[in-house]
């Protein structure tokens, strides 16, 4: 059994690869492909927006824009950006040497992958889905949307498949790949939010599958779940949604929350203030989420009783949020603050995000919520959160783990000037927004009419977006120009506190020569003033045992992929194969793969004590 | 050491304690089984007899599919193993939320206004 590495072409290494980094890469790589790509549509929206009566899209591609970025945002940019994160990071951060299913680990990229390229073909069939991302019934049953909503729903249901499964990965690796002495009470928080947005997932995911698996029989099949005329349920359709559709936020903030929490501590020079307090709070947040979906139906006539219960329950929320803000403000509250770019997006994160909780409680008063209702206040709203929210703990991310990714800073000066371009772009989009929306602008229109008040402030709003696309730009020229000329620094270049800063440099596929010993919170920094610097080994040096790579989970994935495209030809015009042949077809693929695994030996290899000495001293 | 790993194991790594137990385990489950056989026969016999009223058929049947539940959870989803804590908590947190939101969603779809 050969122990070195064979000289295989960089594609296969890469298509074949059971490696949580570079899972990790891949899916930071997809997801910002997608995120450029909803964004180029964002900045076309708000273009066509600039002046009243613009005619640069027509009001049906603004429809299918409008609902493409949302979901293309949302499942197919920010889930995968955070999962990119999870993957690298979270193994390192609990000393372990990879996921505890890095197979399977594959499986789920490759299916978030194909998933939202199959979403992304209905533009070359017919246009995108046009129904909002969520897709109401009856907008979105087969009298009124085309195929594009079947790539929707279909689109839909692979990714989200892909992302339960990472999901579950992730909480079996959090719960059995512990380093000795890494209890729960000692993971780092990115660790704990990762643990929690991941069970949100599990509970989540699952009835949005149910969701989509009835819109499918209603618009494949004929079924009338949904068809009021034969005495189906609309209404059902957005409780079903908006079950799955609240907790998906909190499976997008919760992990933003614990970037900001890694980062605020190891730039403010403390360690982050009221830990505990953290870890129950993101509990309470995470049931609360489940509890309050109804908060996006107050005007769908449910009744006073129904609307005041949700919107106790919402604002009940505030409470546990507020605790993890005065948390981070005490973090910094006397610390030895830096002002790189990172700890500039963390620490700007904080009010912008106190600012989208405000107009977020403001929402849940059902009475005030009849005004609110579908105006940019929502838009204006939501975009605090996710982008002043998510977006900006993401770019922190990026700056604070970079060098462990990929062995170099990003530039520093560049990292600042995108900073504020993005950061004073952002807030010139969206908080106009909110006056446009208490001005009455409604939502999801696709033009305005001139002299009601509307312009000034639609014009100041696209300026932002061209603020926003030019610092996306920079951050460009920053990622190229710092490949080149960036600082090549060591293993701990932060002087940080947890465990990822505690492995070799360049980081060896193996993480950990020896899994190390965990002696308290923030371990590193615990043996920079206790010990000698250096994590204490908890086992002997021996040889290190690695799963092999493989191509099946590529394979399965592109298996349901087709089957995925054979039931959206059910209702194409001229199919040229028979639906069903390839709809059950590419289901014969994956489980064939799946029967290929189950039935094939695979025991990985050993990297030897020797190899593994040579690579640690440099 | 590398080498040897693609070769069979020559004996079974379960102590004799660990087999006794793996024994107990399947007899519980064989039986268990059968059970769960014999509750849904006892449904379907309950809902194709004429004579049965229904105002008895359908408290009788989620009788018996609470009693399904609980076996299933306990004897194939190991809820009462004690090293089983984790999958016990997921378990246990998943019906504490599926609970009020079916109960919520049901009172909301079904009755009109509230
Ligand atoms: C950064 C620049 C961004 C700009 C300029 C932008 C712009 C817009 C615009 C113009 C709309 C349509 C509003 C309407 O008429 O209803 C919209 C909707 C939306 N955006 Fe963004 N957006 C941005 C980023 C994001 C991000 C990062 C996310 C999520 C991760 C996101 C999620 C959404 C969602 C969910 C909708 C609702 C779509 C729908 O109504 O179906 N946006 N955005
Ligand atoms: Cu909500």
């Amino acid at each position: 059994m050969s122990t070195t590495t064979k000289s295989k072409s960089v594609l296969w290494d890469w298509l074949t690869t059971v490696d949580h980094k570079k899972i990790g890469v891949m899916y930071l790589i997809a997801g910002t492909l997608f995120f450029v790509k909803a964004g180029v549509m964002a900045l076309f929206m708000r273009i066509q927006l600039m002046y009243p009566e613009m005619n640069f899209l027509s009001g049906q591609t603004f429809n299918e824009f409008i609902t493409m970025h949302g979901t293309i945002m949302l499942f197919l940019a920010a889930t995968p950006l955070l999962f990119a994160f999870m993957n690298f990071i979270v193994p390192l951060q609990i000393g372990a040497r990879d996921v505890a299913f890095p197979f399977v680990n594959a499986l789920g990229f490759w299916i978030f992958f194909f998933g939202g390229f199959l979403l992304s073909l209905s533009w070359f069939f017919g246009g995108g889905p046009d129904a909002g991302w969520t897709a109401y019934v009856p907008l979105s049953s087969r009298d009124y949307a085309g195929l594009g909503l079947d790539f929707y729903v279909l689109g839909l249901q692979v990714s989200g498949i892909g992302t339960l499964v990472s999901a579950i990965n992730f909480l079996v690796t959090i719960v059995n790949m512990r380093a000795p002495g890494m209890t729960m009470m000692r993971l780092p928080l990115f660790v704990w939010t990762t643990f929690i947005s991941s069970t949100l997932i599990l509970f989540a995911f699952t009835p949005l599958a149910a969701g989509l698996a009835l819109l499918m029989l209603d618009r494949l099949f004929e079924a009338q779940y949904f068809i009021t005329d034969m005495g189906g349920n609309v209404v059902l359709w957005q409780h079903i949604f908006w079950i799955f559709g609240h907790p998906e936020v909190y499976i997008l903030v919760l992990p933003a929350f614990g970037i900001i929490s890694e980062v605020i501590p190891a730039f403010s020079r403390k360690r982050l203030f009221g830990y505990t307090a953290m870890v129950f709070a993101t509990m309470l947040i995470a049931f609360l989420g489940f509890m309050v979906w109804a908060h996006h139906m107050f005007t769908v006539g449910m009744g006073p009783i129904a609307n005041s219960i949700f919107a106790i329950a919402t604002m009940t929320i505030a409470v546990p949020t507020g605790i993890k803000v005065f948390n981070w403000l005490f973090t910094m509250w006397g610390g030895k603050i830096t002002f790189n770019t990172a700890m500039l997006f963390a620490s700007s994160f904080v009010p912008t995000f106190v600012l989208g909780g405000v107009t977020g409680v403001m929402l849940a008063m059902a009475p005030v919520d009849h005004l609110y209702h579908d105006t940019y206040f929502v838009v204006a709203h939501f975009h605090y959160i996710i982008v002043g929210g998510i977006v900006l703990a993401l770019f922190a991310g990026v700056f604070y783990w970079y060098p462990k990714m990929f062995g170099h800073k990003l530039n520093e000066g560049l990292g600042k000037l995108f900073f504020w371009v993005f950061f004073i772009g952002f807030h010139l989009t969206f908080f106009v927004q909110h006056l446009l929306g208490l001005m009455g602008m409604p939502r999801r229109v696709y033009t305005f009419l001139g002299d009601q008040g509307l312009d000034t402030f639609n014009f100041i709003s696209t300026i932002g977006t061209f603020f926003m696309s030019a610092a996306i730009i920079i951050l460009v020229i920053n990622v190229i120009y710092s490949a080149f000329k960036g600082e090549r620094v060591g293993a701990d270049p932060w002087d940080a506190r947890t465990l990822e800063w505690a492995t070799a440099h360049p980081l060896p596929e193996y993480n950990f020569a020896q899994t190390p010993q965990v002696r308290s919170l923030d371990p590193l920094f615990y043996e920079k003033i206790h010990g000698d610097g250096k994590m204490k080994p908890a086992e002997p040096l021996q040889d290190i045992h690695m799963p092999n790579g493989s191509i099946l989970p590529f394979i399965m994935s592109v298996g349901l992929f087709i089957s995925g495209f054979g039931f959206i030809m059910f209702n194409m015009e001229n199919p040229i194969l028979p639906p069903i042949v390839v709809a059950v077809g590419g289901l014969a693929i994956t489980f064939i793969c799946m029967i290929v695994r189950s039935v094939k030996e695979d025991h990985g290899y050993h990297i030897p004590v020797e190899e593994i000495k040579a690579k640690e001293v440099n | 050491m590398a080498d040897n790993l693609s070769q069979p194991f020559s004996k079974s790594a379960m102590t004799e304690e660990e087999k006794v137990q793996f024994q107990r385990e399947k007899k519980q489950q064989v039986v268990a089984f059968v059970l769960m056989i014999f509750l849904t026969l006892l449904a379907f016999l309950a809902v194709a007899a004429d004579f049965l009223p229904v105002m008895f058929v359908i408290p009788f049947i989620l009788l018996l599919a609470l009693v399904q539940f609980v076996l299933q959870m306990f004897y194939f989803m190991h809820l009462k193993d004690n090293d089983h804590g984790w999958a016990n908590a997921f378990i246990w947190s998943g019906v504490f939320i599926a609970i009020p939101t079916i109960a919520a969603l049901m009172l909301l779809l079904g009755i009109t206004k509230y």
